[in-house]
């Protein structure tokens, strides 16, 4: 098992759309972004298995973490 | 004539060719600001509640806001409000484009059309001077030809209105479409711009802006205010304009609320490849803003060898998800025929997935298919029924075209119709998000998610972020939600500037450009005026308490897959809040209501 990173919109660029990562290398969200240099401040919303979540939040083996930078709509 | 009304609103009726020039009652256009206020207001005084939508005797609205065409962001807005031939109350489709500016800038607030016209007509205005034409020539031909032809015959710098041939055919899913691809879409205006005979409404103006702002000076010191935030507004500054409203794709399918296959499911696994980041890769040209704005969500896309409008977040999900379709080109292509014909890009694929699902079921059979079965993801039906829909000639296709609460009443199973007031729920799941089922369960023109578009706070988090599972508040947010949006809807504004506004931006617009002095308080009080003059026409239209309900599949049938499997709408106990919040007794205002928002004139009613 892995932790499944998917990255939207702006923050797919150069970084790619789905990146699984080795849980015993991160704990927290925070850990994710840091690991993908993406700055707390570019990420609007953070998801864990479909719900919002904070950096500080803990992540596991399994998890499906999403990422977008601030975006909208109608 | 100050203030930002030019104090004019022309009456034309079609049956004998008159054409009055009446004043606005201006202490009336201050308390209900113009658009979708002051439109609805006059129906209501006029008796248009209780007449049949689609006779001589409904009356079609065309109107601005005083921020209409004014240097205030993205203030292209005009609104078509009437009788809705789909609900049955009251209708208030707003559009973008350019058309609403230029009816202001020729001098006009607002066009009132009445009556029938002997043969298909349409209405030439140039400044003062407004002729009704013969439209003969016009019938039967597609919407964005109508504007090529009418440019071409009274110049490019005209702006078109007009109906394709579904608002010909009272289609009661047709859209009013102007400048091409922008569309008061929903609601059926252009069946009742059908049933008038009226095929176009072209215009030119001398003005090439507004000359009549009460404190020009204030208005470019907020304007500058607002610009700033816009541009600094992640949402507004910068999403987008890069991705559109599709880039909501991803995000709501991610928490599992992207309903599919007709609300059967609510995560749709490949929904990447219909989203706002694909469409960006593979079709986007360039934004396309509508008049003087800087957000530009709008969508230029290369379709074939044209260059055309592209889909929004709700033709991608309907199109999409909802009739189990991952196939981009399609959307692009059922997107640009309803543009065409002239038909409501939500209400269409909704129908067209809810009769997938009675065909799925077996009520509908394949041989009323005419060739074209009804199966969920097929290329060759989203197209084939888009079209029928346009111009119904089979039963299948004329009872399709009537939307979904009529297609499933009429197979017996009401039940498969997702929809509120017989109007087709935008793309959200009221399951996995509460709030958004109270805007759905209670907006005046039927299911609407942009009457009070609480995914803002609940999904987006905007202004901040609120738990989408808990009903706690949801009651008193989506009141709120629902009162500035009528406000900004009346001022002539776009609703996407309040993802970067807020209340105190737009008391303050509307003061400079109007001379007024409101408050924030008062201002939302002008928005729960608004939205209880509107609950009153539906009122006298012969709504019923039961009309305020969400279909059963969503308090009844969890959600079968994805992150919010096992929920759903909670919306029998945030109902009696939001009426409690509102001064509501069984979904009617009480008399004492009324009183307080000076609503004297419905009082008894």
């Amino acid at each position: 098992m892995m932790i499944e990173v998917r990255l939207f919109a702006t923050l797919r660029d150069a970084r790619g759309k789905v990146l699984m990562l080795e849980p015993d290398t991160v704990s927290t969200a925070g850990d994710i972004l840091s690991a993908l240099d993406i700055p707390q401040e570019a990420v609007a919303i953070l998801l864990i298995n479909g719900f919002h979540s904070r950096v500080e939040d803990s992540v596991k083996n399994g998890d499906i973490v999403a990422l977008f930078p601030p975006v909208g709509g109608g | 004539m100050s203030g930002a009304y030019y104090e004019k609103i022309a009456r034309i009726n079609l049956t004998t060719g008159e054409i009055r020039v009446e004043p606005l009652d201006l202490e009336i256009a201050h308390k209900f600001i113009g658009g979708r206020g002051l439109g609805t207001k006059i129906l209501y005084d006029e008796g248009v509640a209780t007449v049949d939508p689609l006779s001589p005797e409904n009356k079609l609205i065309y109107i601005t806001g005083p921020m209409t065409g004014s240097a205030s962001p993205s203030s292209g807005r005009y609104m078509v409000v009437t009788k809705s031939p789909l609900t049955g109350m009251i209708a208030c489709a707003n559009s973008g484009g350019i058309w609403g500016a230029k009816l202001k800038f020729a001098g006009w607030d607002a066009l009132i059309v009445e009556g029938q016209a002997p043969d298909w007509t349409y209405i030439n205005i140039e400044d003062d001077k407004i002729e009704l034409l013969d439209a003969r020539e016009y019938v039967g031909v597609m919407s964005e030809e109508i504007d090529g032809m009418l440019k071409a015959k009274h110049g490019a710098e005209a702006s078109v209105l007009n109906i394709g041939p579904a608002g010909e055919n009272q289609v009661l899913l047709a859209a009013v479409m102007n400048d091409k691809d922008r569309a008061a879409g929903r609601s059926g205006t252009g069946a009742v711009m059908g049933s008038k005979k009226l095929k176009a409404i072209v215009v030119k103006a001398s003005r090439k802006q507004l000359d009549n702002i009460a404190d020009l000076d204030a208005l470019k010191e907020v304007n500058k205010r607002c610009l700033k935030m816009l541009t600094e507004n992640g949402v507004t500054g910068e999403g987008l304009r890069t991705y559109g409203t599709a880039v909501l794709v991803n995000i709501i399918n991610n928490i599992g609320a992207f309903p599919t296959k007709n609300w059967q499911e609510s995560y749709y696994p490949t929904a990447d490849a219909i989203s706002g980041e694909t469409l960006a890769d593979k079709y986007l040209v360039r934004p396309g803003p509508c008049y003087r704005c800087p957000i530009a969500c709008g969508r230029v896309i290369k379709h074939d060898d044209k260059i055309i409008g592209g889909p929004e977040y709700e033709p991608l999900w309907a199109y999409g998800g909802d009739v189990g379709n991952d196939d981009l080109y399609t959307i692009d292509e059922c997107n640009r025929l309803c543009n065409e014909y002239g038909l409501d890009a939500i209400s269409v694929p909704c129908t067209i997935a809810a009769a997938m699902e009675l065909y799925q079921r077996g009520y509908i059979k394949e041989e009323e298919c005419d060739g074209v079965p009804l199966e969920w993801g097929s290329k060759t039906a989203l197209i084939e029924w888009t079209k029928r829909m346009g111009a119904p000639e089979s039963d299948l296709a004329r009872l399709m075209s009537s939307g979904s609460a009529r297609l499933c009443e009429a197979y017996g199973h009401p039940e498969y119709s997702m929809s509120v007031k017989k109007q087709e729920i935008p793309a959200y799941d009221a399951r996995a998000i509460q709030g958004i089922g109270i805007t759905y369960a209670t907006a005046n023109c039927g299911a609407a998610h942009v009457r009070g578009y609480m995914i803002s706070p609940e999904v987006l988090g905007l202004p901040q972020q609120l738990d989408r599972t808990v009903t706690d508040d949801k009651a008193a947010w989506a009141k709120t939600f629902q009162d500035l949006t009528a406000v900004i809807d009346s001022m002539g504004n776009c609703l996407f500037t309040s993802f970067a506004l807020g209340a105190p931006e737009y008391a303050d617009l509307l003061n400079a450009a109007t001379g007024t002095n409101w408050t924030v308080e008062e201002l939302l009080e002008i928005g729960d005026r608004i939205y209880n003059i509107e609950r009153m026409f539906n009122k006298a239209a012969g709504m019923k308490p039961e009309d305020d309900r969400l279909p059963k599949r969503l308090m009844q049938e969890p959600v079968v897959n994805g992150p919010s499997k096992g929920m759903l709408s909670k919306i029998e106990l945030t109902l009696p809040q939001y009426y409690e919040a509102r001064g509501w007794v069984n979904a009617f205002p009480t008399d004492e209501t009324l009183k307080r928002l000076g609503l004297d004139e419905c009082i008894g009613k």
